[in-house]
């Protein structure tokens, strides 16, 4: 149970699945969550690698701690700018918002 | 020595148990169409990572696991989801070769990551300090990584900035 590949194909399929959600989803909410769950793909990584291979245990904390604040910070302006969307079209279909479309 | 193994084993049968919880919530977040079970899935989900967080040894990051994602991204989304009623509103089904086409992007992906994941014969550093403490994490954020960990705060402000100012004009502009 305890080696590198297990914790690194769990986090491929995390990513996969995140990466499959952002492409098929037209749900702007449910774009974001995939886009968490993929952040929490490279999250595993990083701590994967920090407990088996890492020379400082500390490290990849430290990175993982990283990542969940650009997550928040990602998730605060990405919802607000799904409620801005909202007021004006009414709608969260991606495909509706076209007006800056080339 | 019996007492260890019987841990051991009932340590071994969690594992798995929270790697399905993985998999159940990150499924139940992406395939229904309901974005109320996409949230409870990724809830589901988030907490099966802090758990793994456990396996791997650091305390701290499982909490702020919890801490973080379940308790302020994913309440986050729920209120978003509650005042902008997305429930009401029909999303038309994806075509066929655009769903074909997307699951055969995810698995090529997959595959890529898989075989690098366990073709690398992955060699430890030869020198592994010891230190999980707290203390230490809070050493290097507030000596080495100064400048990384002030600029992540000014991202965070600039973003709960930026939100207010968002929402706030479209607000006036729409009314």
């Amino acid at each position: 149970m305890n080696s590198l590949s297990v914790y690194l194909t769990v986090a491929a399929v995390l990513f996969s699945l995140g990466l499959f959600g952002v492409l098929m989803r037209r749900n702007l909410i449910g774009m974001l969550i995939s886009i968490e769950l993929m952040l929490n793909g490279a999250n595993l990584n990083f701590m994967a690698f920090n407990r088996f291979l890492a020379p400082e245990p500390a490290v990849g904390q430290i990175m993982a701690l990283f990542i969940m604040g650009i997550a928040a910070a990602e998730a605060a302006i990405g919802l607000s700018i799904i409620l801005a969307l909202f007021r004006r079209l009414r709608s969260i279909n991606v495909e509706r918002a076209q007006r800056l479309r080339g | 020595m019996s007492g260890s193994f019987v841990i051991d084993s009932l340590a071994h049968a969690v594992f798995w148990v929270v790697v399905g919880i993985v998999f159940a919530g990150a499924a139940l977040a992406v395939f229904p169409r309901n974005i109320v079970y996409n949230v409870l899935g990724l809830i589901l989900c988030l907490t099966g990572v802090a758990a793994l967080f456990l396996y791997l040894g650091s305390f701290f990051l499982a909490l702020m696991q919890l801490l973080i994602y379940v308790g302020a991204i994913c309440i986050a989304i729920v209120f978003a989801i509650m005042l902008s009623r997305p429930l009401h509103l029909e999303v038309p089904k994806r075509r066929m070769p655009k769903l074909a086409a997307g699951i055969g992007a995810a698995s090529i992906f997959f595959a890529a990551i898989g075989a690098v994941a366990w073709k690398t014969a992955w060699k430890p550093a030869a020198e592994r300090g010891a230190d999980w403490t707290i203390t230490t994490i809070g050493h290097l954020l507030l000596t080495r990584y100064a400048l990384v960990f002030e600029v992540i705060s000014l991202v965070l402000l600039v973003a709960i900035i930026g939100a207010i100012l968002t929402t706030g004009f479209s607000r006036r502009l729409s009314s």
